[in-house]
């Protein structure tokens, strides 16, 4: 190619550059004048087939002609670029409308706080379980060490359900506590044992901010060679600082519940005051959440587990009172009225 | 439990400071719920002697009194009836905070009382706070030290104390030093008990015969002839208020006052009105009529004990005396009974006649039955104290249920198997030993011989003492380990998986997830169709109901659910969605109730709430039945809906969800007449199911499904058909043609474009094989054979 062709060739794509309008344009152009296929880049290839002079000089001027070709492509690209940006701007959104909202779903609070309180568990190796809410007499009381007329049973308030089965059973009872599980547990299989069982119960009682007649507990249990009040002291004070944060302060005090010796009671200092007493902690600095204890030995020996030889834990909290503390809920009725501007907090 | 700490402190001394004692006391199971302090404002009220007492110049009814004060001797105007020269009084001097006639703390101050200056008062009893007397002034005991701050002398500090059910021998002040002591390692000084012997032999002059001594195991009884019954002194009486309690007479109140000191109730007999001067401890006779100190005529059973002389009862046992066997002012001879009652027969019989005392609430926790011959000669000192008379010669004791002393062998090593932490046995030892445990080392001193002390009636096992070192030690003390133990074979609970995937799918569709109680109300039971009930079982009563509001067990969830749906509507303007899922009781023919898990749903057609860019789709039938279709396909199961005529539903507007041909559940438009019974807005839908079953059917483990990797092909089929043809007829016949992977029904129309009595489909078809892509040809040939298929068995013909 000669050199008055290049030339041409360039103040001709330098005028067609000028009259692109969009990008698209733009490529075609690029791919006439600087495609592998493009007169410019032919004639560079066929350089080498010239005489030395010629190519020098032809040489030379063709790759300045490229190098300015390409410039001027990037700074058009630019250009139409800007344009482009500036042109979808007239179809600009009032971005401060309100977004369409998405009805959210929700579990119900104490549905979650159990999850959360489950989970905790079963990361230290407990399972699940669960038993009846309308239980015999023998599991609720009995087989807890709490033969009829035992004080203890003024402690649990009791729905009794008039209910006669054919073989003429005791009377039942809407179960006060989760306890029974742990009985219908060791009843059915041997040590190693490390349950959990989450549930409704019953009780009979007036109503008020802090009383409700049905609410929800977890129960835990725990039997096997060897296992000690220290342990119960890890696993319960392990458990606190998983679900009300690694700072919170635990105490574990004797307490009597029927069922265990030595009974424990476990409370965490006030969330509201941190120990210094208000009225939510009765002025005490502490919070209980929860009883537990070594299983009593005659509970054991009531569903055939030897106490010599087997000792075991066990423990129930209440399901309520944890969001009720956290979450500053002032009136446990608000649990079961249902009302979804209360559910939907959570 | 009241404990006043001055009272407290004449058993056991104790150095720490106070809250530190109180904190000790609850972490060994003492819980110290409160701290009243009595006299905290007792500034400027002094103990005085009254000196001179004068008439007031200008008032028939006051009086100057002059009151010695050791420093000072003002004279002040006072109306109470008994001033009398050399008593001992609390003398307000001004600036004093005194309760007023409201109640409220008031200040004192000068004041001119018919034209007499009075700087200062003489105080009552309320005015002090200390009760609701106001009769007269408080006159103190003759032994007052004059000058000293009341405050100093009279004031106290109350803990109330919660103690557990097991512990009866610490609703006592004894008791609860006896912990002090073992707590802080000092001593216990118990009063000796002495008094003489005056009056006659007391066989000769009152018997006693146990005639239920399975209810009754013992029964101490003592007579004191010639007392003057009065008012106690000021300190018992002050005692007895502390500790919440009313003053009556010295008599009775010795006997309240030994029941706060040792934990035994006594009660004190006019013996006057025994007649054949006997005691018959005896179960009452059917329909047996006594009236009750409280003045309530009772009608008695036969499964109560009572306290009979030779003709009637004379006090229900344990739990109140009777009326005209009461001590009064003229009574001169009194019987005291110090008796140990059976647990059982106490408690049946508080609840029986819904009556409870301090004494029974003492009585069925189950006391020490040697503490009844303690108390009772406690009491006898303390009444020839106070109100003098000759004591009986000898104690009646009838004691039919004497029992062993408890001994328990106790090893270290179980020590460290419960509690986890090693103690030496001379450290057991010492601890047991603070607390009134006699220990005998044996068997090379590795095991204890442990006696446990007569008044404690919880301790009859290893595990009880191991509690016993534990608390007294601190289980701050004790070591904070994790689980070592072997973790138990892992049983699979299917129905938790389940339920938690159930509410997940729910909750991802919108879904708010609701609980309601599981008791319910006749009436709201028959809201529902009646229809449903006779179908349905009875449901299950509660004996002993909190109010008919509550009083059976749920059938099923939809009463809950639509009850709470329309209590939401009234606040809720967007739609609502809610779920529940939870457990339906009905009778079974095991030894107890079916208990079923259910579910249930309900959303209404609310408009979705107001929007800028529109409204969206209203919620109708095929909202809900979606619900169900996304939720039973997650759960791996293919359900099928057929027209039911669930009574609850609107006629032709529901389905009954079938999976292999079980019902499993309905879905459904709600009844008008429901909605109405419901107080609901507008129309509602329902979802039940139950979880029993499904769960039988589920198949929750899923199998990956490799993506098609051939291209597939679309074609679009609009079809007329005669109305009553459905839609499942039409889209089985296609869906299982050969190459049909997908069919999806994008339109259906019936109206002006097409002839009368039809209606038209419009199928979108996706034509895939796994293996290669597929020809023209073939689909045209296959959706072919489908439009013949079509033809022949529903009568489709394409649309033109």
């Amino acid at each position: 190619m000669l050199l008055n062709q290049l030339e041409e060739l360039f103040s001709g794509a330098c005028d067609e550059l000028a009259k692109l309008t969009n990008l698209k344009e733009l490529e075609d152009w690029r791919v006439r004048y600087l495609g592998r296929k493009s007169s410019l880049i032919q004639a560079l290839r066929a350089l080498a087939d010239l005489p030395l002079e010629e190519r020098r000089s032809a040489g030379a001027r063709a790759n300045e002609i490229k190098k300015a070709l390409e410039a001027s492509l990037e700074e058009k690209q630019k250009e139409l670029e800007r344009g482009l940006s500036s042109s979808l701007r007239h179809g600009s959104l009032d971005v401060t409308l309100p977004g369409g909202k998405i009805p959210l779903g929700r579990l119900h609070l104490t549905t979650q706080t159990i999850n959360e309180i489950c989970n905790i568990f079963v990361g230290m190796g407990f399972q699940i379980v669960e038993g009846p809410e309308v239980e015999r007499e023998h599991y609720n009381f009995e087989a807890l060490n709490m033969p009829e007329d035992h004080p203890a049973r003024d402690m649990f308030a009791t729905l009794w359900v008039d209910y006669q089965t054919e073989t003429g059973e005791k009377p039942m009872l809407l179960r006060t506590h989760t306890s029974p599980v742990q009985v219908r547990v060791m009843e059915r299989t041997s040590p190693p044992i490390r349950i959990i069982a989450p549930g409704r119960v019953y009780r009979y009682e007036a109503t008020d901010a802090t009383h409700e007649w049905m609410f929800h507990q977890v129960e835990g249990l725990a039997v096997d060679k060897n296992i000690t009040l220290a342990d119960l002291k890890g696993t319960l004070f392990e458990f606190a600082r998983r679900l009300f944060g690694v700072d919170r302060k635990c105490r574990f005090r004797c307490d009597y519940f029927p069922f265990v010796e030595p009974g424990v009671e476990v409370a965490i200092d006030c969330l509201a005051c941190g120990g210094s007493g208000c009225r939510l902690c009765s002025n005490s600095g502490w919070i209980e959440i929860l009883g537990a204890g070594m299983v009593h030995p005659d509970v054991l020996r009531g569903v055939g587990i030897d106490p010599d030889v087997y000792s075991g834990f066990a423990f129930g909290m209440g399901v309520e009172r944890i969001p009720m503390l956290r979450y500053g809920i002032e009136d446990i009725r608000l649990f079961y009225s249902n009302d979804i501007r209360f559910l939907g907090q959570f | 439990m009241k404990i006043s700490i001055k009272w407290l402190r004449e058993y056991v001394d104790f150095s720490p400071p106070l809250e530190k004692m109180a904190e000790r006391l609850t972490m060994a199971g003492l819980e110290v719920g409160g701290m009243q302090t009595i006299g905290g404002e007792w500034y400027d009220v002094v103990v005085g002697m009254i000196v001179r007492v004068e008439p007031h110049p200008n008032a028939d009814r006051l009086r100057l009194v002059t009151v010695d004060l050791g420093k000072k001797q003002p004279t002040v105007v006072c109306g109470a009836p008994n001033l009398i020269i050399g008593d001992k009084i609390a003398f307000a001097c001004t600036g004093a905070q005194l309760v007023d006639d409201n109640g409220k703390l008031v200040q004192l101050k000068p004041a001119k009382i018919r034209g007499i200056l009075s700087e200062g008062m003489v105080c009552s009893e309320r005015e002090l706070g200390l009760s609701d007397r106001h009769e007269g002034i408080m006159v103190l005991p003759a032994d007052a030290p004059v000058g000293v701050l009341l405050k100093d002398y009279l004031g106290d500090i109350v803990l109330d104390i919660d103690v557990t059910p097991n512990r009866p021998d610490c609703l006592s002040v004894i008791g609860i030093a006896r912990e002090v002591v073992a707590l802080v390692g000092s001593k216990l000084d118990i009063p000796d008990v002495c008094y003489d012997e005056t009056g006659d032999a007391i066989d000769a002059s009152a018997s006693v015969e146990v005639l239920a001594p399975e209810l009754c195991p013992r029964y101490c009884a003592s007579l004191i002839t010639g007392i003057e019954i009065g008012p106690s002194p000021q300190w018992l009486q002050q005692r007895l208020i502390s500790s919440g309690m009313r003053p009556i007479n010295n008599v009775v109140d010795v006997t309240n006052y030994v029941m706060l000191e040792f934990g035994q109730p006594l009660h004190a007999f006019d013996f006057a009105n025994i007649r054949g001067n006997t005691i018959i401890v005896r179960r009452a006779k059917q329909g047996e009529v006594m009236t009750t100190l409280d003045g309530i005529e009772r009608t008695l059973s036969e499964d109560l004990l009572v306290i009979a002389d030779k003709e009637r009862p004379v006090a229900v046992a344990g739990i109140m005396g009777g009326l005209h066997s009461e001590v009064t002012d003229s009574t001169t001879t009194v019987l005291i009974e110090s008796a140990n009652f059976s647990r059982a027969a106490i408690h049946r019989g508080s609840i029986k006649l819904k009556l409870s005392s301090e004494a029974s609430l003492r009585f069925e926790k189950g006391l020490s039955r040697t503490l009844s011959l303690v108390a009772l000669k406690r009491a006898i000192q303390l009444m020839q104290q106070l109100a003098g008379g000759k004591v009986a010669r000898g104690i009646i004791d009838v004691y039919p249920g004497k029992q062993q002393r408890e001994t328990i062998l106790l090893s270290a090593a179980e020590v460290k198997r419960l509690l986890g932490m090693e103690l030496k046995v001379t450290e057991i030892v010492k601890t047991l030993e603070l607390l009134g445990f006699v220990c005998k080392q044996t068997m090379g001193a590795s095991q204890i011989r442990v006696s446990v002390p007569w008044w404690r009636t919880d301790i009859s096992c290893q595990a009880d003492l191991v509690e016993e070192v534990a608390r007294i030690i601190g289980y701050d003390d004790i070591p904070t380990t994790m689980l070592s133990a072997a973790l138990s074979e892992y049983e699979p609970v299917s129905a938790i998986n389940f339920r938690r995937e159930i509410r997940d799918v729910l909750v991802s569709c919108g879904f708010q997830e609701v609980l309601n109680y599981s008791l319910t109300s006749l009436e709201m039971m028959s809201r529902l169709s009646p229809d449903l009930h006779q179908a349905c079982p009875k449901p299950i009563q509660i004996a002993n109901p909190m109010s008919r509001e509550y009083e059976y067990l749920r059938l099923n969830l939809r009463a809950g659910i639509l009850a709470t749906l329309g209590r939401n509507e009234r606040h809720q303007e967007d739609s609502i969605r809610i779920f529940e899922i939870g457990k339906a009781f009905l009778p079974g023919p095991k030894d107890l109730p079916e208990e079923r898990e259910m579910f249930c749903a309900v959303l209404n057609d609310a408009p979705a709430g107001l929007f800028w860019k529109g409204k969206p789709d209203p919620v109708d039938f095929f909202v809900a039945k979606g619900v169900v279709e996304t939720l039973l396909e997650r759960l791996g199961l293919r359900a099928e809906f057929e027209p039911d005529d669930d009574e609850d539903l609107y006629p032709g507007r529901n389905a009954a969800i079938t999976i292999d041909g079980n019902k499993v559940g309905v879905v459904g438009e709600l009844h008008p007449k429901i909605a109405k019974a419901f107080d609901l807005c507008g129309t509602a839908y329902l979802i039940e199911l139950d979880m029993d079953r499904i769960l039988l059917l589920a198949d929750i483990i899923k199998k990956y499904q490799p993506m098609a990797r051939y291209p597939s092909t679309t074609r679009d089929l609009a079809l007329l058909v005669d109305e009553q043809v459905t839609y499942k007829q039409v889209y089985d016949i296609i869906k299982h043609s050969p190459l049909v992977s997908q069919v999806t029904l994008f339109d259906l129309y019936s109206g002006e474009q097409v002839a009368k009595g039809k209606k038209s489909f419009a199928f979108r078809i996706v034509y895939q094989l796994p293996t290669r892509t597929l020809t023209d040809e073939e689909v045209d040939k296959v959706q072919q054979q489908i439009l013949g298929k079509l033809a022949g068995k529903v009568g489709a013909a394409l649309r033109a």
